[in-house]
């Protein structure tokens, strides 16, 4: 008897499953990965694909577990949904990705799995990304009327407004963010390459430039 | 809405009198389990409608990560779920073990099972008895509090920490347990069956407490799978499902256990599968002591683990890796994973998208209790509004998590 190891099963198992999953309509790439299926698909297939997903019995995924938003500011498309299904029956997951960018709408799957309304209200809340037929699209995690998307790439971990509590006009009030310590971010990825002048060498350089020599190259 | 009719005389008009209203419930109530605030349309005592308002604890803890090397993440972990830190922090280690393709070793996997059910018992005892309290009794919490702190020296022991442990890490735990900690876990494993059946001599066949409890927020086997249940709440509808069954991680593979699963999906089957738990998981840990042998409970692999104090006086190589793991950290290698944890609530999620970085380039955390409180929409409709604070209560809501 052959003896599979836990991963090896699961992988398995998944690409089986991948299979399946990848000749539905609307899915236009799935693959295996560390064990975990991952579907992309459609953004106007999605409503049809996930009740394929929940209704076919060899699929059978009865649950949304979660779903989310992950920006990519560098893309045309910057934001990924990520919806995480769980078949509690077949015991096997599914990961399912549309891409979408911050005014097309993401059909709702509310009307699927009445779970998603409040995942959906946290991906519009953190990431601005709109599902359409989705009938209560309010904000859930940030405070009453905040503006803006905090989990964008490009919104500032601090945010823009502070609120404190104000002595002389008894009660809270927002204000500008005001740090006494500049943030501070280290870029710790290429520390040697990113430098191309060492401290102390500026002169050196500039002698170098004057007799068309390339910074690179040793004097 | 109740509407009663008054017929008016003139010209076939009638005037319709609307007694409804609608009431604040929180954010600051002790049955709210921290800053709930439930917007309730009430007829008379009776809830028509209720809307949760989730968010008043946000604090950012996604984008926080975002900001922070691995290891500098983990102690957000503990901030979420703040009565089962361990199981928190152990999804977000397995997460990372997961795209470093590392494994922690034996000692280090035991340990981390046994905390986690430790954590388990730690967390349905505050449920359990703060449950009961929201529902009027007030012994279970005065009773239940006392061995929570118990356990929470053992996690003091352990980890230094009676809350916030930041034990567990990617590749084992942070550091070995004590002399005679085994021992006393041991001992205290012994005893603590003896307070259960104490704890359901008060409750389980109490009058009062099945009048509160039982056929109160039933949700069918269907409507649990809809609404994203997980954990007790499932199991308590009569789905058997459990992670640590169903897809095992560290050594649970290896343990014996029982998983409980109700019938009516009602409060007091919720209640019913909690107790059940915590005797489970005293088995587990029994199985856990018995089967830890010396070793390291930490990866050797200098990349991912710290070297210790005493060899960082010696050896520069050692100074150059404490130096380079606690400023850079580790990189881990471009990926995604969706790792779940059965936590003392149910599934525990985190979505790690890793960039090739020394810091997660996402990081979602799916809480348990956001599913569960969602649920109160349609649980708490045509209940009276005593019968809402017994819902919440045994939905085991922890804002912290909820909130992120």
């Amino acid at each position: 008897m052959v003896e599979t190891t836990g991963v090896a099963a699961a992988d398995m198992g998944a690409d089986r499953l991948c299979q399946a999953v990848a000749a539905l309509p609307g899915v236009t790439a799935a693959s295996v990965s560390l064990g975990e299926l991952i579907v992309h698909a459609a953004r106007d297939a999605i409503p049809g694909l996930m009740t394929t997903l929940r209704d076919d019995p060899r699929f059978a995924f009865e649950q949304m577990m979660d779903l989310c938003g992950v920006d990519w500011p560098e893309r045309a498309e910057r934001f990924d949904v990520v919806y995480n299904l769980l078949s509690v029956s077949l015991n096997q997951r599914v990961r399912v990705i549309v891409a979408t960018d911050g005014t097309a709408p993401v059909p709702s799957i509310c009307g699927i799995w009445p779970a998603a309304t409040w995942w959906e209200r946290e991906a519009w809340d953190l990431y601005g990304i709109v599902f359409s037929g989705q009938p209560d699209l309010r904000r859930i995690l940030t405070d009453y009327g905040f503006d803006g998307h905090p989990l964008r790439k490009d919104f500032p971990l601090t945010g823009y407004v502070e609120l404190r509590y104000d002595e002389d006009r008894k009660a809270v009030v927002y204000e500008p963010v005001r740090l006494t310590q500049d943030f501070r971010s280290f870029d710790f990825i290429s520390p040697w390459e990113g430098m191309t002048s060492l401290p102390g060498d500026e002169k050196a350089h500039e002698t170098w430039k004057a007799e068309g020599r390339t910074g690179e190259a040793k004097p | 809405m109740s509407q009663t009719a008054v017929p008016e005389e003139t010209s076939g008009r009638r005037t319709v009198e609307i007694d409804s209203h609608a009431i604040n419930f929180g954010p600051q109530h002790p049955a709210a389990h921290g800053v709930l605030r439930l917007v309730l349309e009430m007829d008379g005592e009776v809830v028509e409608r209720a809307d949760p308002h989730v968010g008043l604890l946000h604090r950012g803890t996604e984008k926080l990560i975002e900001y922070k090397t691995y290891m500098q993440a983990m102690p957000y972990f503990d901030r979420l779920d703040y009565v089962s830190p361990m199981c928190q922090e152990h999804a977000f280690a397995l997460a990372i073990e997961k795209l470093l393709q590392i494994e922690a070793p034996e000692r280090g996997q035991w340990i981390r099972t046994m905390f986690a059910e430790i954590t388990r018992v730690l967390n349905h005892l505050l449920n359990v008895t703060t449950y009961a309290l929201d529902v009027g009794a007030l012994t279970p919490p005065l009773w239940g509090f006392e061995e929570r702190e118990v356990l929470m020296e053992f996690y003091e022991a352990a980890s230094g920490a009676r809350l916030h442990s930041n034990y567990f890490r990617a590749g084992g735990v942070s550091r070995d347990l004590p002399a005679g900690l085994e021992e006393r876990i041991a001992e205290w494993a012994e005893r603590f069956p003896k307070f259960i059946d104490d704890l359901e001599g008060l409750l389980t066949q109490n009058r009062i407490w099945k009048q509160r409890t039982v056929d109160i927020g039933r949700v069918d086997a269907e409507a649990a799978l809809a609404w994203g249940f997980s954990g007790p709440p499932l199991r308590a509808s009569g789905v058997p499902w459990d992670l640590r069954r169903a897809q095992p991680y560290d050594k649970y593979p290896l343990v014996e256990f029982d998983v409980p699963v109700g019938r009516n999906g009602d409060c007091y089957d919720r209640y019913i599968v909690r107790i059940v738990e915590m005797r489970e998981s005293v088995r587990i840990i029994k199985q856990c002591l018995a089967a830890m042998k010396p070793g390291p409970v930490k990866i050797q692999d200098r990349k991912f683990t710290p070297p210790r104090r005493q060899e960082m006086k010696r050896s520069m190589e050692a100074l150059i890796h404490h130096f380079k793991l606690y400023t850079e950290g580790y990189h881990v290698p471009a990926g995604t994973t969706y790792t779940v944890v059965e936590s003392p609530k149910g599934e525990f999620g985190v979505y790690l998208v890793a960039d090739g970085t020394n810091r997660p380039y996402r990081c979602k955390i799916r809480p348990t209790g956001f599913a569960h409180l969602q649920a109160m929409e349609f649980m708490a409709k045509r209940h009276m509004l005593a019968d809402a604070v017994a819902i919440i209560g045994s939905l085991d809501l922890v804002f912290g998590e909820i909130d992120r």
